[in-house]
């Protein structure tokens, strides 16, 4: 069994009297250790299939499985609890609360996960150290530059350990240099094993995941998968 | 997340914004004063009037009066001419027939509002409230303590001596203010003349007055002596102290015998004497037996008063109820303005947690993404809404001390504020109470947002 299997997921909203299909139909199943690239221009719907993907949102129609548990149907208080435990983001404006110190932004899904104080810290700490800005712990966000910030935001959401990271558009707000930096921490991660999803409009980008996924109009237009196209070649 | 995450979360909130939070509680700090100073002046109240009351006797005394013709019942009132008043042989029958009586004494009196009363010691003259003909055991009736001297007995009463026992406020007029000269005068042995008539006074009662007032005094009696140019550093009595207070300082006992040989007997312009009594004076034993000693007299007294229902009766319980309503009234009307003042309060940190969420869609939309569901945001909010609440509660007890002190420097003394521990956690409570009365709302509107609308928020 996949760690996420979508199967014909719609999600249609209401908008002026019209009807709006932001995902048309998606069937979808991601790997543990996976490392994917959804990808496609505003308006595909990429972003629809990454709340849904993340808990954040939920279908229309269709069925969803995450780690063992069919979650469509889930409550928003369920949906809470699995974005705590399984789920991690990384978003484009880092998202870090600034009145929290850095450690504190880290901590704060254990402190809804009810982990004790003593435990928060030391993984807390591990998880900075795991994105080298274990020397940061005290600062403000605002006392840290853009790719510190998404450091911080990627700590913060390994810190719970969770089954798949969704990272939206991370590099957006990025100068080049940072955002390859930020990449390459992504890689890093994939490497030692964390299932991985990236979601972008730039082709750049998707182009280093082993895995790439294009949306168009609320379904899958393309998918291409390195290691089966080498297979292929091969 | 337990609740002590959402008090820190709450604290660093009110923190960030220490001029706002301030304002904030500020309707809570005022309701909370308020709301206690109210019942601090309330229960100043009561002290004063219970103190005056027990100071009057108790609730255990009883007097008879005689009753006006008009008053008397309507089938009698062509009998008034026949009614005899109150005379000796009342107090002789009720002595022999009213066990229930604990203490009895019959009354002679004149009081400076029925006819002109003064008494005059060398070039000094004052009016007492009240000059008494009685029996020596009016001192336990009249709540009387002798501080020096004696008070009169059976046969100063029986020899028919011109002696008197007098009040401090006489002493006062008469032979000097200790507050103002710096010491104690006792006028033992001297002679005073009471409405034309010389007695020598043998004894002086203490001064009366509430344990503030006495405190005073001695304060002022101590800063007199150590200034004795003749400035006059306290105001003692006048109009500050309670009027029971003053009624008993200025108070003359004499004997009855003395007081009826004196005053009533016949004279050149009325020679025929007068032996009824100004009133009469008893005590019961306890207060269960007020009704059935209310009874008793009076079946004895129509037997004496020929069935004519020319007396009646005077207690002290409607003046206790009395007491109890006006206390009462304040309180119910005192607490609805602080009441009201606290809701505004609390209208107030809605208003402010209203604005804060408003300000927060994106943190709260944040804090959904990462795993806080609808309670503990919910939880959030509420708390933080309740902490200012419980800050504001705190300063308003403090706030309210300093105001109890500034008002009971200009309260009359008996009635000076007193802070009650029942006050303070009433008030407190019911700050909290409206703080998470007006946190819910803002609660419930940040608890509800979507996570996704909530990070798309700028």
């Amino acid at each position: 069994m996949s760690l996420v299997e979508l199967r014909d997921i719609r999600k249609s909203y209401q908008l002026g009297g019209e009807t709006i299909h932001a995902l048309d139909g998606v069937s979808l199943d991601v790997e543990e250790g996976e490392f994917l690239s959804i990808i496609g221009p505003s308006g595909s719907g990429k972003s629809t299939l990454m709340h849904i993907l993340g808990c954040l949102d939920s279908p229309t129609s269709g069925t969803m499985q995450l780690d063992g548990t069919m979650i469509h149907n889930a409550s928003q208080s369920q949906l809470a609890a699995i974005r705590n435990k399984k789920i991690g983001f990384v978003f484009q404006f880092f998202n870090l609360l600034p009145k929290l110190s850095v450690t504190q932004n880290v901590e704060l899904p254990m402190i809804y996960g009810s982990v004790s104080s003593k435990e928060r810290r030391e993984r807390s700490m591990r998880a900075l150290e795991m994105v080298g800005l274990e020397n940061r712990a005290k600062h403000r966000p605002s006392q840290l530059s853009g790719g510190q910030q998404q450091r911080v935001a990627i700590a913060r959401a390994l810190v719970n350990d969770p089954k798949i990271i969704f990272a939206d558009e991370p590099t957006g707000n990025l100068d080049s240099h940072t955002g390859e930096a930020i990449l390459e921490l992504f890689h890093e991660l994939h490497r030692k094993g964390r299932t991985l999803a990236l979601v972008t409009h730039d082709p750049e980008i998707a182009a280093v995941t082993p895995r790439k996924i294009e949306i168009r109009d609320g379904k899958i237009a393309d998918q291409v998968d390195a290691r089966l196209a080498g297979m292929d070649r091969g | 997340m337990s609740i002590w995450n959402g008090i820190i979360i709450g604290l660093s909130e009110i923190w960030a914004h220490k001029f706002r939070s301030v304002l904030t509680m500020l309707g809570i700090i005022l309701g909370v004063s308020s709301l206690v100073a109210m019942s601090a002046l309330v229960q100043g109240m009561e002290n004063g009037m219970k103190e005056a009351l027990v100071a009057m006797g108790g609730l255990e005394k009883i007097e008879i009066e005689p009753r006006d013709p008009d008053e008397m019942p309507l089938h009698q009132r062509h009998l008034a001419d026949q009614a005899p008043g109150l005379r000796l042989s009342d107090v002789k029958a009720l002595d022999s027939n009213g066990y229930l009586i604990s203490e009895l004494t019959p009354a002679v009196e004149m009081s400076r509002w029925g006819n002109d009363l003064t008494v005059t010691y060398q070039d000094k003259m004052t009016e007492p409230f009240f000059v008494s003909g009685t029996w020596p055991v009016s001192l336990e009736l009249m709540e009387h303590t002798i501080d020096h001297g004696r008070m009169f007995n059976e046969i100063d009463n029986e020899e028919v001596r011109s002696v008197c026992v007098i009040g401090t406020g006489i002493r006062d007029q008469l032979f000097g203010d200790p507050t103002v000269t710096g010491e104690e005068v006792i006028p033992l042995g001297e002679v005073i003349v009471i409405q034309g008539q010389p007695f020598t006074i043998i004894g002086m009662f203490e001064h009366y007055d509430s344990q503030d007032g006495l405190k005073k005094r001695a304060a002022a009696i101590e800063a007199a002596k150590n200034n004795q140019d003749g400035t006059q550093i306290y105001k003692a009595d006048r109009g500050r102290s309670n009027f029971a207070f003053r009624i008993k300082n200025n108070h003359i006992l004499v004997p009855l015998n003395t007081m009826i040989m004196k005053f009533r007997s016949g004279t050149e312009e009325n020679p025929v004497s007068d032996p009824r009594l100004s009133n009469l004076q008893m005590k019961i034993p306890s207060v269960e037996l007020l009704n059935p000693a209310l009874m008793q007299v009076r079946n004895v007294l129509l037997m004496t008063h020929n069935g004519i229902e020319d007396f009646s009766f005077r207690t002290q319980e409607d003046w206790a109820e009395g007491i109890n309503t006006t206390i009462n009234n304040a309180r119910m009307s005192g607490g609805v303005i602080a009441a009201i003042s606290l809701v505004v309060g609390g209208i107030g940190i809605m208003n402010i947690m209203l604005a804060s969420i408003s300000e927060r869609v994106r943190e709260i939309g944040i804090r959904k993404a990462i795993g806080a569901t609808t309670a503990t945001v919910f939880i959030q909010i509420l708390i933080e809404s309740i902490v200012i609440a419980i800050f504001g509660g705190i300063a308003g007890l403090g706030a309210s001390y300093v105001l109890v002190q500034l008002i009971g420097s200009f309260s009359p003394d008996e009635n000076k504020p007193v802070i009650t521990l029942g006050a303070m956690i009433l008030a407190f409570g019911f700050s909290v109470m409206v703080g998470a009365l007006a946190g819910l709302y803002p609660a419930i509107k940040a608890s509800v947002l979507h996570p996704i609308q909530a990070l798309r928020y700028d």
